[in-house]
């Protein structure tokens, strides 16, 4: 894990109001009445990457689904510019991408059809093209008209990554993006994400593969002691 | 960079749980299949007499059309929840009580609208007369979008349940009550060549009623059933 | 939380409700002891039969207060699990979901007592009047309410789909309500005699109410007491549940 807090304007780090861009306080889990993870606290700066580790059944899956607005923590809340992010969901969510452990792209659609989907219903980058954003993931070119469900699991995470790239997202929020993929796969998510830390994006991960990110700020958030 | 419109984001979704059940045709049928099928047992287990067929067709009918919806509805958020598409729904900048609208729209469009294509002829089998046919037809317009917004919220309830299905119909059959009542009603005075404004009238003001607060109650229910 | 006056939201902590809940649902147990002997007495004894229906019409004294309280104890129910999950408080949810079991007996038992009244004045056990049909489409919205509730393993989670689940019971209700009584009235006309007269004789009212406010405490109760239970095993690892019950066994 690299931990330099290498120096940068302030800001670049922190939002407008000078606040971390994201925040967790005091964040609590209760399933079935019994604590997961109690007193949780983090925060990240633009172009930090953090990474959520601990083992099964530590709560890490629902660690990201209380970032995302999913879960209700039991205790705590997750701020978004020093602010709540339940008072205000909807600028929140403009910002927030999302891949889960479900791909969330549905079977019976072409990958291009996923993806200009996932465009119109939330914030899209100005520049994104369905077709170029699945040549940049490597999908061969056949794949493009072919329903989904007759795709591989690797070829499907793909499709469903490549949501990252059509919307105009600071934040992502990876529940194992390796998982099902080839090392050619685990390169191109590892040059995505540095991609986007330099572009002072953020982005919360859980994996179990080593991550190896050149020159970005990866952190690490232990759950479950 | 402004985000998607909310029209847009409507539209896509609609548009997409068409084209979803236009690839499932086959599957899309069999509730309608279903419905066809209810209503032709009735006959053959109580008697071909035309005066009691004529008694009891609006009442067979629209029970039918409950079970009907029953059968389509479970399937509403179903495929959605299983590969994460509900979750995405859920983090989308819109108000999700308008998404989900379009989703109950969708619905509709699917398994209420085919009802009303089909019930002149299931009029016909059960001898219903000629002045029935338009408050039938009435009815099933005002009462199936009511099925569709009140079934929403049980299936939003119910959605990440094992056994959802039985669940689901001891949660919402009760609420479709008030509805079989007054369009049954509806159909049956206008076969005695009654006057049914008020009776309408009570189905419009249902509609409006689920309209307005179904989509709100369905979206804070799938909130709660992802969390 | 500013809605809430301070001494509610002190009350509302799993803590002090368990400890308030017991020594209010012993109080009200035995006031609901109490005017149920003073109300059967007078029901039973010490009222005049009705002119047309004989002793029969006696059974009213069980009957109508059950029915009234299928249909406060829901609106409780739903006001209950709301404010539970609004401002999330566990007692309010606990004693929501202590109150379906008893809305549901209630309701039972105005069915039973219902039809035990029927067979004699319509010579059958069930005919769909009113109020009966009323009565069974509430016990399937309470039933429906528990199987969602077993249905859902989280009770957090749980308690916050029933309170959903009860608010929009709680709108159809009404319109339930009304629709089967405009349905009754096209079907049946006037010929069935209601069980409630219009107009009471006080002998016969006082009875009424005194029955009405036993079973009102009876509920009480037995909801805090079913809400304590529900607290203590949902707050099982809490510091407070475990100093409560080591108190328990050094005694």
């Amino acid at each position: 894990m690299i931990m330099s807090d290498t120096p940068k304007p302030a800001e670049m780090n922190h939002s407008s109001n000078g606040s971390p861009w994201i925040e967790g306080v005091g964040l609590a889990l209760s399933r079935n009445d019994r604590y997961i993870f109690t007193d949780l606290n983090f925060s990240l700066a633009a172009g930090q990457i953090l990474q959520v580790e601990g083992h099964n059944g530590s709560g890490k899956t629902t660690m990201l689904r209380i970032l995302c607005g999913l879960t209700l923590p039991s205790e705590g809340e997750i701020r978004w510019c020093g602010e709540d992010i339940r008072k205000n969901l909807a600028e929140y969510y403009a910002q927030l991408a999302y891949v889960g452990h479900a791909p969330g792209i549905k079977g019976e659609l072409t990958p291009l059809e996923n993806l200009e989907l996932a465009r119109s219903m939330s914030r899209p980058r100005k520049e994104a093209d369905a077709e170029q954003v699945l040549e940049r993931l490597q999908l061969p070119a056949y794949c493009d008209d072919v329903l989904c469900h007759n795709l591989s699991a690797g070829q499907r995470r793909r499709v469903a990554l490549g949501r990252l790239l059509m919307l105009d997202a600071r934040l992502w929020v990876l529940d194992e993006p390796f998982t099902a993929l080839d090392p050619g796969g685990r390169k191109l998510v590892e040059e995505l994400l540095s991609g986007h830390a330099q572009e002072g994006g953020m982005a919360v991960l859980t994996t179990h593969h080593v991550v190896n990110l050149e020159g970005c700020i990866v952190r690490g958030l232990q759950l479950g002691t | 960079m402004s985000e998607a419109s909310l029209g847009t984001a409507f539209i896509s979704l609609l548009r997409r749980d068409l084209m979803l059940a236009y690839r499932h045709r086959a599957q899309m049928l069999n509730p309608l299949l279903f419905f066809v099928i209810v209503v032709s047992l009735f006959p053959l287990g109580l008697d071909p007499d035309p005066d009691l067929l004529r008694t009891i067709a609006p009442g067979v009918i629209w029970v039918a059309a409950l079970l009907a919806a029953m059968l389509s509805l479970d399937s509403m958020f179903r495929s959605d929840f299983d590969d994460g598409s509900l979750e995405q729904l859920l983090l989308t900048p819109h108000p999700l009580p308008l998404l989900v609208l379009a989703k109950i729209v969708a619905h509709w469009l699917i398994s209420g609208l085919p009802l009303l294509v089909l019930a002149p002829v299931l009029g016909m089998l059960l001898n219903l007369g000629s002045e029935s046919l338009f408050p039938l037809l009435a009815t099933l317009a005002l009462g199936t979008p009511v099925l569709s917004l009140i079934g929403s919220i049980g299936v939003a309830l119910t959605v990440g349940l094992r056994g959802g299905g039985v669940l689901l119909s001891l949660l919402i059959l009760p609420l479709f009550i008030p509805v079989l009542i007054f369009a049954a009603n509806a159909v049956g005075n206008a076969g005695a060549g009654m006057d049914i404004t008020g009776q309408l009238a009570f189905l419009g003001s249902l509609l409006a009623l689920a309209f307005a607060l179904a989509p709100l109650a369905t979206a804070a229910a799938l909130r709660i059933s992802l969390n | 939380m500013s809605i809430i006056p301070n001494w509610l939201y002190q009350l509302s902590s799993p803590k002090n409700f368990y400890r308030f809940a017991g020594i209010a649902s012993n109080w009200c147990g035995w006031i609901a002891l109490f005017l149920l002997v003073v109300g059967l007495y007078y029901g039973l004894v010490n009222s005049p039969p009705d002119y047309q229906q004989g002793d029969s019409a006696r059974i009213m004294y069980i009957h109508v207060p059950a029915a009234w309280m299928s249909m406060f104890v829901y609106m409780v129910m739903a006001g209950s699990a709301a404010v539970g999950m609004i401002w999330r408080i566990k007692a309010s949810s606990a004693f929501a979901n202590a109150s379906a079991p008893v809305g549901a007996m209630f309701t039972a038992l105005a069915l039973a007592t219902g039809m035990l009244w029927g067979k004699p004045m319509w010579g059958t056990y069930w005919v769909w009047d009113a109020r009966l049909t009323s009565e069974l489409i509430l016990l399937f919205l309470y039933l429906g309410y528990m199987a969602l509730q077993s249905a859902i393993d989280d009770r957090d989670t749980a308690a916050r789909a029933t309170a959903i689940l009860a608010l929009v019971g709680m709108v159809n209700i009404t319109i339930i309500h009304y629709s089967v009584e405009w349905w009754n009235t096209l079907h049946q006309g006037a010929t069935v005699t209601k069980l409630d007269k219009p107009s009471i004789h006080l002998s016969m009212l006082i009875p009424l109410l005194v029955m009405a406010m036993a079973f009102k405490f009876y509920y009480l109760s037995n909801a805090l007491r079913r809400a304590r239970c529900e607290l203590l095993e949902r707050e099982r690892d809490k510091l407070w549940v475990r100093e409560l019950v080591g108190e328990n066994n050094s005694e």
